[in-house]
């Protein structure tokens, strides 16, 4: 599924990712946890494309297909979503009428018929309703004036109505109250299956007591420094990241 | 001193140039080295209008004239169709409208370049007795190769309500001016407009309102996007006499640049000699939001479309405060098409 091969990133000359190697199978979930700073959103950005990072070295592929090669829309054709640490506001533009703009782009760049708008409005309820949003909210300018728990509720939702083949969580958890938090991790549950895999970066083990990882890593300084089961995330949460500062020099 | 006494005289010094201070960034003189001859009488097949009514006048090359009358108490909807026809001439045409007291018109005026290149000035008279309401909404589809110059001279009378929005995709060089006589007494004005540049076109949007009483309200929004070497022009001046107590007036220009070769200048300008007034205006000039652009681009929206998406979202609000509700839809499929979007 997801195999990313010594990758090296860079931002305006600052080196940030320095040899990045991990493999996400398909049907697993795999965390990533580390200190502020070590590169975990720069790892999401490189991934989907955003420019500004470039790669110098190594390589990123989904099934098989190289990703560095394709524009960011693409790759999200492909199947690769990225729910933001910080979602972006669209003034203007309804949230329904964005995912519908996406929906019906993607749908054409594989080749397939557009979404009726009976269909999509029919799917958008039933999502709305299953991660209790308030369908009126929808009809609104993209996240705009949304609070932070809405803007990452809202994310859940465009996941749910896009349903990529890869998943990655830029901290989905902060800004979730703890009903939210229940209700957007059974949003994401209800998408595992054996041909999704996802990448879920959080900084707290209550995510992943929800969201139960397969693999656990720590990014720390551009690096994968460990590598463990779901036991980690708690050893990590009773220790720190202290003795990992020293592998990441 | 106009293109229209330039087209009568056969005098190009009568053309506006740089050197006048409003026509600064609109140079006639510079660009027109010579006249062309003057539009003929065309008997040829003018289509249909972008604009669906009972009512239909029209005017082609400036031939005749429009004089148009509503008595006290009528209401109408009426296409106005103002269409340069033939290539490479020029001409002039005049259209007076009288509105009665207390009558409602729905203006729907097109200006329609069927040739290429031509000059043309319309000049209008437009004059609102009491308690008249008048929606003018103006769409110029001239050619890009045109010059083109749409004058307007507009009376309010006490409780009169005159509302307009402009729909430009500009010429080689085009203006569109609106001059309000305004003369408070409850009377309330609104001034809208919207520009989409691309190629070398230029538009230039100017308005002047003159308060002269107390009580009068104007509100104004023009939104613009230029691309390629197109150039956006907006002159807004609010004057408020001595006088002219309580006067609201608010003045919007809000303009996107979508290339480095292209241009937007903007003066908005009050000129406030009253006491007791409430008067802003806002002036922003920016670019799209590119972080919003690559959010749109993960979710698979491709780059062209995720800009025509936002730049259509960022007039929106101009097309909204359309009150015709089919001149609001002719609007959007306007905005959506011009910015290559017609197929969503
Ligand atoms: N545009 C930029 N210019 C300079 N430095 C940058 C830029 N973007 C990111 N960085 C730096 O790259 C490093 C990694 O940032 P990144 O956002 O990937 O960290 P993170 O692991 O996601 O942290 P957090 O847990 O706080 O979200 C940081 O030191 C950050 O300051
Ligand atoms: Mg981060």
């Amino acid at each position: 599924m997801l195999n990313i091969q010594n990758l090296h990133a860079r931002v305006e000359d600052k080196a940030i990712l320095k040899g990045v190697t991990l493999d996400v199978p398909a049907g697993e979930v795999h965390a990533i946890m580390g200190p502020n700073g070590a590169g975990k959103s720069t790892l999401s950005y490189v991934l989907t494309g955003r420019g500004g990072y470039e790669v110098t070295e190594g390589a990123a592929s989904l099934n098989g297909e190289d990703l560095l090669a394709l524009e960011p829309n693409e790759r999200a054709a492909k199947g690769l979503f990225l729910s933001f640490q910080y979602p972006l506001e669209i003034p203007g533009v309804p949230a329904l009428t964005f995912i519908r703009t996406a929906l019906n782009a993607q749908r054409r760049a594989r080749g397939e018929d557009e979404i009726a708008a009976p269909a999509f409005l029919k799917l958008a309820k039933e999502k709305a309703a299953s991660l209790k949003i308030d369908f009126e909210m929808l009809k609104r300018g993209l996240n705009v004036g949304f609070s932070g728990g809405e803007k990452k509720r809202m994310e859940i939702f465009q996941m749910a109505m896009l349903s990529p083949k890869f998943l990655i969580l830029d901290e989905t958890d902060s800004g979730l109250d703890i009903d939210a938090l229940k209700i957007v991790s059974e949003g994401v549950n209800a998408l595992r299956s054996p041909e999704r895999g996802m990448l879920v970066i959080t900084h707290y083990q209550r995510l992943l007591d929800y969201i139960k990882p397969d693999r656990v890593h720590v990014l720390a300084a551009g690096r994968i420094v460990a590598s463990g089961g779901p036991e980690l995330a708690l050893q990590l949460e009773a220790e720190g990241y202290d003795k990992y500062a020293s592998a990441a020099a | 001193m106009s293109l229209a006494s330039a087209l009568k005289t056969g005098d190009l010094t009568e053309l506006p140039s740089r050197r006048d201070e409003d026509w600064r960034w609109t140079d006639l003189r510079g660009l027109i080295r010579t006249l062309p001859p003057l539009s003929p009488k065309f008997e040829g097949d003018i289509g249909v209008g972008p604009f669906a009514a009972d009512e239909t006048l029209t005017l082609v090359n400036g031939q005749g004239a429009i004089d148009l009358t509503l008595a006290a108490g009528e209401t109408r909807v009426i296409s106005m169709r103002l269409i340069s026809a033939t290539a490479a001439t020029a001409h002039a045409g005049r259209v007076r409208i009288t509105v009665g007291e207390g009558a409602r018109l729905t203006l729907l005026e097109s200006h329609e370049g069927l040739g290429e290149g031509y000059l043309s000035e319309i000049a209008l008279d437009i004059h609102l007795a009491s308690d008249a309401v008048v929606e003018r909404i103006v769409l110029a589809s001239d050619a890009p190769e045109a010059v083109s110059v749409v004058d307007a001279e507009v009376a309010l009378s006490a409780g009169a309500r005159f509302a307009q929005t402009l729909l430009t995709s500009g010429a080689r060089r085009q203006r569109i001016e609106t001059r309000v006589a305004h003369p408070g007494a409850h009377a309330d004005l609104r001034l809208d407009g919207i520009y989409l540049l691309d190629g070398q076109r230029h538009a230039d949007l100017t308005t002047q309102v003159t308060h002269a009483g107390v009580d009068g309200t104007t509100s104004q929004l023009t939104k613009g996007m230029v691309a390629d070497q197109a150039r956006g022009v907006f002159q807004g001046r609010i004057i408020v006499q001595p006088g002219a107590d309580q006067t609201d007036a608010r003045m919007g220009h809000h303009a996107l640049i979508l290339s480095d070769k292209a241009e937007v200048d903007a003066k908005p300008e009050l000129l406030i000699f009253a006491d007791d007034v409430s008067c802003a205006h806002g002036n922003t000039i920016g670019a799209l939001d590119e972080q919003a652009i690559f959010y749109a681009r993960q979710r698979g929206i491709p780059e062209m479309e995720a800009r025509a998406m936002l730049t259509e979202a960022f007039v929106g609000e101009v097309v909204e405060r359309i009150e015709h509700e089919p001149a609001r839809e002719v609007a959007r499929a306007w905005v959506a098409q011009r910015l290559g979007r017609s197929n969503i």
